[in-house]
């Protein structure tokens, strides 16, 4: 019975198409890429060589530095804080609201479906000083504060971007997190319950060892995410002021768009990939370590 | 902070008797209740605010929103800003254009991403847990180490002047999740059904179509709506292989808005943006549990 379903013609014409695709598109150019970190020129100028003169200049260049320290630390406060504000709503579901939950699950989902370019757009005006003041500025007003000039600055508009960001996700990890904790048996809550935990004691002690395997994978899709930020930097600050909002994705479009070097820009993208594979495969084996341990 | 504990409380109310209970029980719930609805209100102005507030905006003058308060309703109601929007401001082509790249990205990625799934999942053939890997691996690349090569052969290949770069972009960047999720799909259906098909004398070309394909059109439609969303909302992608301004989608379109109209008009910039964002989130409220189990799905299998 094997021979019908190892039958070699169906399997090529079955998974041939998409192979191809696949390799054309992604796999080819990958290898591709690699190769043209080696030169300098564009596709209408053509390429020369340059042996590895663009990887002395990635190391030498302060524009990475200051890109690749944006992206890390980008990743790091926005994986913290969409992971803990979904977390929190997660809890506020399950333990709360209860069966009420789906309507609020369904209203703080809202924002992960809209388009970035537009909830950036919205932002910037939601945070502007002029020519109109937006809410958040007639909010400080209203209290007596002065307005803010959030995007002035790099630091105030690096926070404005979290909190866009965070504001954007959190009810994608709420659900994501809720599936994890609606799993958790019935049985195991109430003995616990019964044993006198209850409150936070209930929660640090029970329940968020139980759904650490549900939060690491959290964890890993958010880094994976958050380091390739790019729709929601070029839609609310376009890596301004200067270079101050400025991530290794968008630093690599300038680089290679703007500039049209291809071949710097190439090398700033394997940077990129390096980052992201290194980093994810140190999550990735701290949290096994973690989930057996525990 | 504590956790509502029903299980406790109604315990305690049957030892100790209505009587004794009543009083503190309800007192302690109270304050309870009402640290929760604070929460669920401020969540539920911190979600919707900023979209009423877009919509109101929307239907401004420009006069009215530099020189009135942001918080007023507008004097009068402008509802020629959207007709501004989508006509002078383009974004009705806009929309044309995204339509027409990511329908047929989406067609061509589902019917190749499950013919994969099939052969990766349901066949058996020496390799296939590699081949699965390496599509895998696909997720885990940033887009921008394929963007250049690809720049490169679409300008070669004279096709930077139509919307096939991007039906090809999406297509090869939607396949290693629409693999991956149509794979898993497929475990849950039993080998022994083709099997059976193919001695009832069905190719096994056959049994995938007739039969495998009408028991996953459950899964088409979650994984369809997840990949359209990723590639309505793109912009990288968009941004890089549209350099045509008849070519634009909508994310890019929107993001040169201003730039289109010269100085900036607020009205129609915010009426953008509101048919921007109502559009999606349309769709969303019609299939809010596919989209959100499509969504998360993906993400914890990913």
């Amino acid at each position: 019975m094997h021979r019908v379903l190892g039958d070699r013609r169906a399997i090529a014409i079955l998974l041939g198409p998409a192979l191809l695709v696949y390799s054309l598109i992604m796999l080819v150019p990958i290898v591709w890429s690699l190769g043209y970190s080696f030169t300098q020129g564009n596709t209408i100028e053509g390429f020369t060589g340059n042996g590895g003169a663009n990887f002395s200049r990635l190391f030498e260049d302060p524009a990475v530095r200051d890109a690749l320290w944006f992206t890390l630390t980008y990743a790091a406060l926005v994986t913290v804080g969409q992971v803990v504000a979904g977390y929190l709503l997660a809890l506020l579901y399950v333990f709360f609201l209860k069966r009420s939950s789906a309507l609020i699950r369904t209203l703080a989902f809202f924002p992960v479906v809209l388009p970035t370019v537009a909830v950036g757009l919205l932002f910037q005006k939601f945070f502007q000083v002029a020519p109109q003041t937006g809410p958040v500025n007639s909010l400080l007003n209203a209290v007596g504060l002065d307005s803010i000039d959030f995007f002035g600055s790099a630091g105030s508009a690096f926070w404005v971007l979290i909190l866009m960001d965070i504001w954007r996700s959190m009810g994608f990890y709420a659900v994501l997190l809720f599936a994890g904790l609606v799993d958790i048996p019935d049985e195991v809550l109430e003995s616990a319950r019964l044993d006198g935990a209850s409150g936070l004691r209930l929660i640090r002690h029970i329940v968020l060892p139980l759904s650490l395997p549900v939060l690491m994978s959290s964890l890993i899709f958010s880094i994976n995410g958050t380091l390739k930020v790019f729709d929601s930097v070029v839609a609310l600050t376009n890596g301004g002021p200067g270079n101050g909002t400025t991530p290794l994705t968008l630093y690599m479009f300038q680089t290679s768009f703007t500039y049209s070097d291809y071949g710097y820009g190439s090398t700033i993208a394997l940077l990129l990939t390096v980052v992201c594979l290194l980093v994810s495969l140190a999550v990735y084996r701290v949290s096994r370590r973690d989930i057996t341990e525990g | 902070m504590a956790i509502d504990t029903p299980v406790k409380t109604s315990a305690g109310r049957r030892s100790r008797g209505p009587s004794a209970s009543a009083g503190p029980v309800r007192r302690a719930r109270a304050p309870r209740r009402l640290w929760v609805k604070i929460v669920v209100t401020l969540l539920l102005v911190v979600e919707i605010y900023p979209l009423i507030w877009m919509l109101l905006t929307s239907l401004k003058s420009n006069d009215d929103y530099l020189n009135n308060s942001t918080w007023s309703l507008p004097t009068t109601w402008e509802w020629g800003n959207y007709t501004e929007a989508w006509t002078t401001g383009h974004l009705g082509l806009y929309v044309q254009n995204s339509l027409l790249a990511v329908l047929p990205a989406l067609a061509l990625m589902l019917l190749l991403g499950t013919a994969a799934g099939f052969a990766l999942q349901i066949m058996v053939w020496k390799g296939r847990s590699l081949t699965l890997l390496v599509f895998l691996a696909g997720m885990m690349v940033p887009p921008q180490m394929i963007l250049l090569p690809l720049f490169t052969v679409y300008f070669q290949t004279g096709l930077s002047g139509t919307l096939w770069p991007l039906i090809l972009t999406y297509t090869g960047t939607g396949l290693p999740l629409t693999v991956f999720m149509m794979a898993t799909y497929y475990r849950t259906v039993p080998r022994e059904l083709f099997e059976a098909a193919t001695i009832d004398g069905a190719g096994i070309l056959r049994a995938f179509w007739t039969i495998s394909v009408p028991m996953v059109r459950n899964a088409l439609l979650t994984v369809g709506l997840v990949q359209f969303f990723f590639i309505w909302n793109d912009l990288l992608i968009a941004l890089t292989f549209t350099n045509n301004q008849d070519l634009r989608t909508i994310q890019v379109g929107l993001l040169n808005f201003t730039g289109d109209f010269g100085a900036t008009q607020y009205g129609p910039l915010f009426a953008a943006i509101c048919i921007n964002v109502f559009g999606t989130l349309l769709i969303y409220l019609f299939l809010n549990q596919k989209v959100m189990k499509g969504l998360t799905s993906g993400a914890v299998k990913g």
